[in-house]
């Protein structure tokens, strides 16, 4: 391996000098502490750099709702809709907050990694305020969920997706979508905390985002399901949320779905923020 | 300035039914090398972690320069650094990208950190692999990343939770001398270790911690005066002489040999005097006593105590690894 031979030249040459270690530790002013919102951006700036040196992590913001998007415009869209066009106007912003929303889970997976490996003893060992790790690696997460979103945009535009709401109600609608999957990355936030291994952490996401994406508004109409799982359609979030991005995409805005989506994010944040911090603050 | 660096008064942490720490009393003065000397699972790491601040203690108190660990945590974090036993680096990011994130973490604008960085990476000699990504690194080069990241912001006090475990001899070496230059410009080190021998030849003071509790401290030459300076093995050519070697031996460093099944071998503990010096002086003068006899010697060493040794005389037993993680 070539990094060895490198590794073991550069070690051959290091004798510690006093001179140039005391140089380094010569006490001079401190900075000051920085503020909650630079410490998180900070943290925001570390994530990208990991999407730059790992660019394969993009995959799952990329090719999987590229797959989703073709899979389902063609296998449902002649059977439900008469035809992949029209299907393709209801699916696409309901097949956009599936991605996206699944893609949430991958917050707790980076928070578990994180422990981990270690890195989080340094982060906690730091004079900073406390949340910005975790904010911070959100704000990453939201980058990913933009572009998720405009990967599915794009291939929506090129396969006939002609929304009413144009740019601005497009826009619209993906804000939503974003703002709405950072308050609910806080819960897979939590579990990375809770949980042992990444194993588990995917395992219970995924447990949870499968009914809720598929028992939702996203594919079908819920007036054609049985009763039971109408009620349990009627008040999975998701089916809110979506109906909420449809409505702005459209430009239509459903000031009822809209209303909803806020209390709802509001209600993730205040509750498992805190529940998120707490964790963090024992591990 | 404080003259005191730590001073922890009974201070415990329970995990399950694991009295990890377990009542210590600690008292680690200021400008100095301050060794924590315990087997695996004797609660050094658990103690660190609580005087570091990242984990809370369920009973007693600590004090880091004056700062409750709980109550003023902030405080003490502004004057502290760890590096753990396992590195605390982003395996993804290059070694240039660790330091300047934690510069910006500690406050520096983004052109300050960078510029620290790459000094801090010209001291720890690692300005060649500063582009390369921590996952690439050997165990030396990224404990000295871990390192220089702790020092960016010149703590007063550094903890090194066993900062040489896992490490090659020279990789070894070098940590030893930066832990000296660092002690030298005034910063407080807490080392903990399973060696004796880097306690030894880093600490001015040793704390032996065995099942959360502290069971001797003193200076190194204290501690080895408690369980002698040292074993002298010499190795015959000619077995039959033995009898004749192990009284000559016994006689000239005053104490009884060690049965040894090796009827080549003689083993005989060397009393101390405090001093490593001394114990050397002794062991010259008895093999010139053993040629002065006529007895030929193959080989011979001048052992340092080990830490089992160290454990046996101030426990009455072994260095028994627990196996519960500390």
């Amino acid at each position: 391996m070539t990094a060895t031979t490198a590794t073991e030249t550069t070690e051959q040459v290091y004798v510690p000098a006093t001179e140039t270690i005391g140089a380094v530790l010569d006490p001079r002013e401190r900075p000051a502490r920085p503020s909650a919102l630079s410490a998180s951006l900070t943290f925001g700036w570390r994530a990208v750099l990991k999407i730059k040196h790992v660019p394969e992590q993009l995959f799952d913001v990329t090719a999987f709702p590229i797959m989703m998007t073709l899979m389902f415009t063609y296998l449902f869209g002649g059977a439900l809709a008469g035809s992949t066009g029209e299907y393709l106007q209801f699916l696409l912003p309901g097949i956009m907050v599936q991605s996206v929303v699944m893609t949430t889970m991958y917050s707790g997976l980076a928070v578990n990694i994180d422990i981990a490996k270690g890195v989080f003893d340094r982060f906690k060992s730091l004079p900073i305020w406390r949340p910005a790790a975790l904010v911070g690696n959100l704000l990453g997460d939201v980058l990913r969920y933009v572009l998720a979103s405009l990967v599915i945009t794009v291939v929506g535009l090129i396969l006939g997706f002609r929304p009413g709401g144009g740019v601005m109600g497009v826009a619209a609608g993906i804000g939503l979508l974003v703002v709405f999957s950072f308050a609910f990355s806080w819960i897979w936030t939590m579990c990375g905390l809770y949980l042992r291994s990444e194993k588990s952490v995917m395992g219970v996401s995924m447990l949870v985002l499968f009914p809720l994406t598929f028992l939702s508004n996203i594919f079908v109409d819920p007036s054609t399901m049985p009763g039971w799982l109408q009620m349990f359609v009627e008040v999975n979030p998701i089916t809110r949320l979506v109906a909420a991005v449809r409505s702005l995409m459209a430009g239509t805005p459903d000031m009822g779905e809209l209303t909803w989506v806020f209390i709802a994010t509001a209600a993730l944040l205040a509750i498992f923020g805190p529940l998120t911090m707490r964790a963090y603050n024992r591990k | 300035m404080t003259d005191t660096a730590i001073e922890t008064n009974g201070l415990v942490k329970v995990f399950g039914d694991n009295r990890a720490v377990d009542g210590l009393d600690l008292t680690v003065p200021a400008g100095a090398v301050f060794g924590v000397l315990g087997p695996n699972g004797a609660g050094k790491t658990t103690a660190v972690r609580m005087l570091a601040t990242l984990l809370r203690p369920d009973g007693g108190a600590a004090r880091v320069f004056g700062h409750d660990v709980v109550a003023e945590a902030d405080a003490v974090r502004s004057l502290v650094g760890l590096t753990g036993q396992y590195a605390s680096l982003d395996e993804d990011m290059t070694g240039r990208e660790n330091l300047i994130l934690i510069g910006r973490l500690l406050g520096f604008r983004t052109p300050a950190a960078r510029a620290r960085a790459d000094e801090l990476l010209e001291a720890f000699g690692l300005t060649a692999a500063a582009e390369r990504q921590v996952k690439n690194y050997s165990g030396g080069m990224r404990r000295r990343l871990d390192i220089s990241a702790t020092l960016l912001n010149t703590p007063r006090l550094l903890f090194l939770d066993e900062p040489t475990t896992g490490l090659d001899p020279r990789s070894r070496n070098q940590v030893w001398d930066i832990v000296r230059a660092v002690v030298s410009y005034g910063t407080t080190v807490l080392l903990t270790t399973q060696y004796l021998d880097e306690a030894d030849q880093l600490a001015s003071r040793i704390a032996v911690i065995d099942h959360g509790k502290l069971i001797a401290e003193g200076t190194p030459g204290e501690l080895k005066s408690s369980v002698g300076a040292g074993t002298v093995h010499v190795r015959l050519r000619d077995p039959g002489q033995r009898a004749d070697a192990e009284k000559l031996l016994s006689a000239a460093l005053g104490a009884t040999a060690t049965p040894d099944p090796d009827p080549r071998r003689v083993v005989v503990r060397v009393p101390g005097h405090g001093t490593e010096a001394g114990a050397a002086e002794d062991a010259a003068r008895a093999l010139s006593e053993l040629a002065a006899a006529g007895i030929v010697i193959d080989d011979f060493s001048l052992g340092q105590p080990s830490l089992d040794e160290v454990f046996l005389a101030l426990t009455d037993h072994p260095a028994t690894p627990k196996e519960t993680a500390a």
